[in-house]
């Protein structure tokens, strides 16, 4: 990997991150203005003191006045970004390395999306001129992601019950900590016999198994590190930053077997090398990554280095990643039960690791964690951009 | 140049409707025997692409004439998308032969005159609860007329009558014709077929033949011409349309033996008829119109019903895919109606659709055009789609890796959800993915091979 990486060099000194549900009330304008007064409220900054803004959104507006105008932004630097669902992720990072490089000293990075009002079920996306050709044109994306569960069970002799269970822990352990969490869009813990028993959605995967659609938004204030004890006792320092789009080939190389994202397996390793992590399964304290269904969340546990190869439905099952297992993962529910607005996501998973090394996640308070890990994943098996950041509640020794 | 058959396909969907069905839903009609139907997915075009991939069997015709009743579209020729789809490219003839049944006969006749491909397929609807829903059925049938040293059979003798009567007509945009009544078209074509019979016969010297088939959508004139003329073991099928001739002959053709003689009559608005003479070369291929027939499976009546356009069902909540746009689909109509990828000069990489860079070795512009429609290929992972808008839900898509190199993500066609697995072999169908803005979406889906060998 070529990236250098900017490892302790910048900083997030303020975050915002509005309630994620079914805000039939509140506009993509309400949204991104209260996430971002949250924010700068939060670090007691003033629009005045940001350089300038990247705003993640994939389908609620175009252009950096989508930004602009709710919040009435005077004349500054406002860059619109889009990227999937790693968008949220997409303008954080763009955010920081305008910081890193000296052209800025603060610039916001704000995500948000406003699924709730097409009054479609799941997903949907823009249309694009074709000839028509495309599966992903008619294909959902659960029924893309769905696409794992008979290959891993095939590759590694899973029994598909097994397997089901799995699945199933994923979306229980989800649900108990969302439940935690006031600005979670499902706040429930929910019974393992009706998330296996939910109507199907596509292959095995119920609805139970699919993450959240909502309307949500949040906010980040990026400094260099030497700036951030200006604005806060408990900065969150930004340790690597990984942003990788795969060829696209799954769909058409016989040579991916759908067990698995090389695009996270290669935009963990960047940002594990930028960060100095050999060891992720021990190092991390917590991750934060994209569940957007449950058995995406398993074959991350390996992508990321948190299970070996084949092992990770046992990991799950034995809980290893539940809130007092021996790695975490999505102490805030996740996009499962904190719900995913598409743009924002990537900020909200930033949050959540912003809450824990301040020690302010409430009842899902983990005990001091030091390094968290963010993953968000855009597109499909096979096809997909996928980000890694690696944050810290300090500064490295060396 | 005397020309004749030298090779012929026919095709049958797979569904069939159960009359009991319909009458235990209706509360009325007989409950006896089933009919042929279409897939959602299945329009005359496509249809017609099946059989005539069985006609051809890899060799280019000149020209193409396409029969149907049940044009897929009406402004735009349909006989270029099924010319497109055999992978011909941009040379050739192709035209429609859309309006009656009568059509059929006259796209064998074009054909047989001038050389080339003879296509024929319908899809015929009747409403709800009438004769021409329980008598009908879909399908399609393909004949490549070529020297008669290299034929199948060889036609020797024509004879046509034409009666302008009022027996069935539909107004265009209609969806299912109406008819006066039954006696009177009788007493119309007996002397209408009995006169061409005749004089075909003399034509060719002959006062008795091995093979009769007589063809036409009016059962009783039919049925009492069939009886009057011979016809023996007649192919149990509903009336086919502009598509009905060309499988009752692809029957015959089946069980023919060389040297044998074959009278068809299509009786629609006069009558068409030809006498054949099988050559020693009949028998060389099959169109397996009878196993066809014999194989398929049942679907329920509403979901009949919700196929043809005759009941309306609330979808899921999802958009309806965008139309495919017309730059975009004239540029990739090699690999959107043919399937035609690329493979890479230097590492061998197949690509589906096409590509400029290798995805393997990353060499640029160093492509071959491969077609991969008749590829045998197999499912490595699959899933089944409640939540995708599709005419019929749920959707099964799976994972195609196929003999030889390529990967397609592809809808499988004519499949229950229970009968997709890792490991099941494919081949590929041209069908009807969608029509959305007025705009048919063909494209290629793949088929369980038990399935679609079944004939």
């Amino acid at each position: 990997m070529a990236s250098k990486g900017i490892r302790d060099r910048v900083a997030v000194v303020a975050m915002g991150c509005t309630t994620f549900g079914e805000h039939w009330d509140r506009s993509t304008d309400d949204l991104l203005v209260d996430a971002v007064t949250e924010c700068l409220a939060g670090g007691a900054l003033t629009p005045d003191e940001i350089d300038a803004y990247w705003l993640g959104t994939m389908t609620s507006g175009m252009s950096g006045l989508t930004l602009s105008r709710p919040l009435a932004i005077d004349h500054k630097p406002v860059t619109r970004v889009e990227n999937f669902c790693a968008t949220g992720s997409e303008a954080f990072r763009n955010a920081c390395y305008a910081v890193a490089s000296g052209a800025y000293d603060m610039a916001m990075a704000v995500g948000v999306e406003k699924l709730k009002d097409t009054g479609y079920s799941g997903l949907v996306r823009p249309p694009v001129a074709s000839d028509g050709t495309s599966a992903d044109l008619t294909l959902t994306a659960p029924a893309a992601f769905s696409l794992l569960d008979p290959a891993y069970c095939a590759k590694y002799g899973v029994d598909p019950a097994a397997m089901r269970e799995a699945m199933t822990h994923v979306a229980w352990k989800n649900h108990v900590n969302g439940a935690r969490n006031p600005r979670a869009q499902f706040r429930k813990a929910v019974p393992k016999e009706k998330i296996a028993g939910s109507p199907l959605v596509a292959g095995r995967l119920g609805i139970f198994d699919c993450s959240g659609v909502s309307d949500g938004a949040a906010a980040a204030v990026i400094v260099r590190a030497e700036d951030a004890h200006r604005y806060t006792d408990r900065p969150m320092y930004v340790k690597g930053l990984s942003l990788i789009a795969g060829p696209g080939s799954g769909p058409i190389d016989p040579g991916y077997d759908y067990t698995t994202f090389p695009e996270v397996v290669a935009s963990a390793a960047d940002a594990y090398a930028q960060a100095g992590i050999t060891d992720p399964a021990t190092q991390i304290s917590l991750a934060e990554v994209h569940d957007c269904f449950t058995p995406t969340e398993i074959v991350l546990m390996e992508d990321l280095g948190f299970s070996p190869r084949g092992e990770a439905w046992k990991h799950v099952l034995d809980g290893a990643f539940d809130l007092d297992g021996r790695l975490p993962v999505n102490p805030d529910g996740g996009l499962k039960s904190f719900g995913h607005p598409v743009g924002a996501s990537g900020l909200r998973m930033l949050f959540e690791c912003w809450l824990q090394f301040r020690g302010e996640a409430g009842e899902r308070q983990l005990d001091n964690p030091t390094l968290g890990l963010t993953h968000n994943l855009g597109g499909r098996p096979g096809a997909c951009v996928s980000f890694v950041s690696v944050v810290g509640k300090e500064l490295s020794a060396a | 140049m005397t020309l004749g058959i030298v090779g012929y396909g026919g095709y049958l969907p797979v569904h069939r409707l159960a009359m009991a069905d319909v009458a235990a839903t209706l509360g009325s009609g007989s409950a006896r025997g089933s009919r042929v139907v279409a897939s959602y997915d299945e329009d005359s075009t496509t249809m017609a692409v099946a059989a005539a991939r069985g006609a051809l069997a890899g060799r280019r015709t000149e020209a193409l004439w396409f029969a149907t009743t049940n044009p897929a579209y009406a402004e735009k020729t349909n006989a270029t998308a099924i010319h497109a789809a055999l992978g011909q490219g941009a040379l050739g003839f192709a035209v429609d032969m859309a309006g009656s049944p009568r059509s059929g006969a006259g796209a064998l006749r074009a054909a047989g005159a001038a050389g080339g491909l003879a296509v024929l397929g319908d899809v015929r609807v009747g409403l709800p609860g009438s004769a021409d829903e329980r008598d009908g059925a879909d399908g399609a049938a393909a004949f490549l007329f070529g020297p008669a040293a290299e034929a199948l059979a060889v036609p020797i003798a024509h004879s046509s009558t034409s009666g302008e009567f009022l027996d069935r007509w539909r107004a265009p945009g209609e969806p299912a014709a109406r008819s006066w009544e039954e006696r009177f078209a009788v007493e119309m074509y007996d002397p209408l077929i009995n006169e061409a019979v005749a004089a075909a016969l003399a034509e060719a010297g002959l006062s008795a033949v091995d093979h009769v088939v007589v063809s036409g959508p009016h059962t009783r004139a039919v049925s009492a011409a069939a009886t009057r003329h011979g016809a023996a073991e007649v192919l149990p099928l509903g009336h086919a349309g502009a598509a009905d001739l060309g499988l009752r002959l692809a029957d015959v053709l089946d069980r023919a033996t060389p040297g044998q003689t074959v009278l068809t009559v299509s009786a629609v608005d006069g009558a068409d008829v030809t006498v054949w003479r099988t050559t020693e070369r009949v028998g060389s291929t099959r169109a397996g119109v009878r196993a066809q027939l014999e194989a398929g499976r049942a679907i329920p009546y509403a979901t009949y019903l919700t196929w043809r356009g005759l009941l309306d069902r609330e979808g899921p909540r999802r958009p309806e895919p965008e139309r495919p746009a017309g730059p975009p689909a004239a540029r990739n109509t090699d690999w959107k109606f043919a399937f035609v990828g690329s493979r890479c000069d230097k590492c061998g990489f197949v690509h589906l659709p096409p590509a400029r860079v290798c995805a393997s070795c990353r060499t640029v512009g160093q492509m071959t055009a491969t077609s991969l429609a008749d590829a045998v290929g197999t499912v490595v992972t699959y899933t089944v789609d409640r939540l995708a808008f599709s005419p019929s839900p749920p959707t099964i898509n799976a994972v195609v890796d196929f003999d030889g190199g390529g990967r397609s993500l592809l809808e499988l066609a004519d499949a229950r959800p229970d009968e997709v697995a890792i490991g099941r072999r494919v081949r590929l169908t041209f069908r009807r993915m969608y029509t959305a803005g007025g705009v048919h979406n063909y494209f290629w889906k793949a088929r369980l091979m038990e399935v679609s060998d079944g004939q």
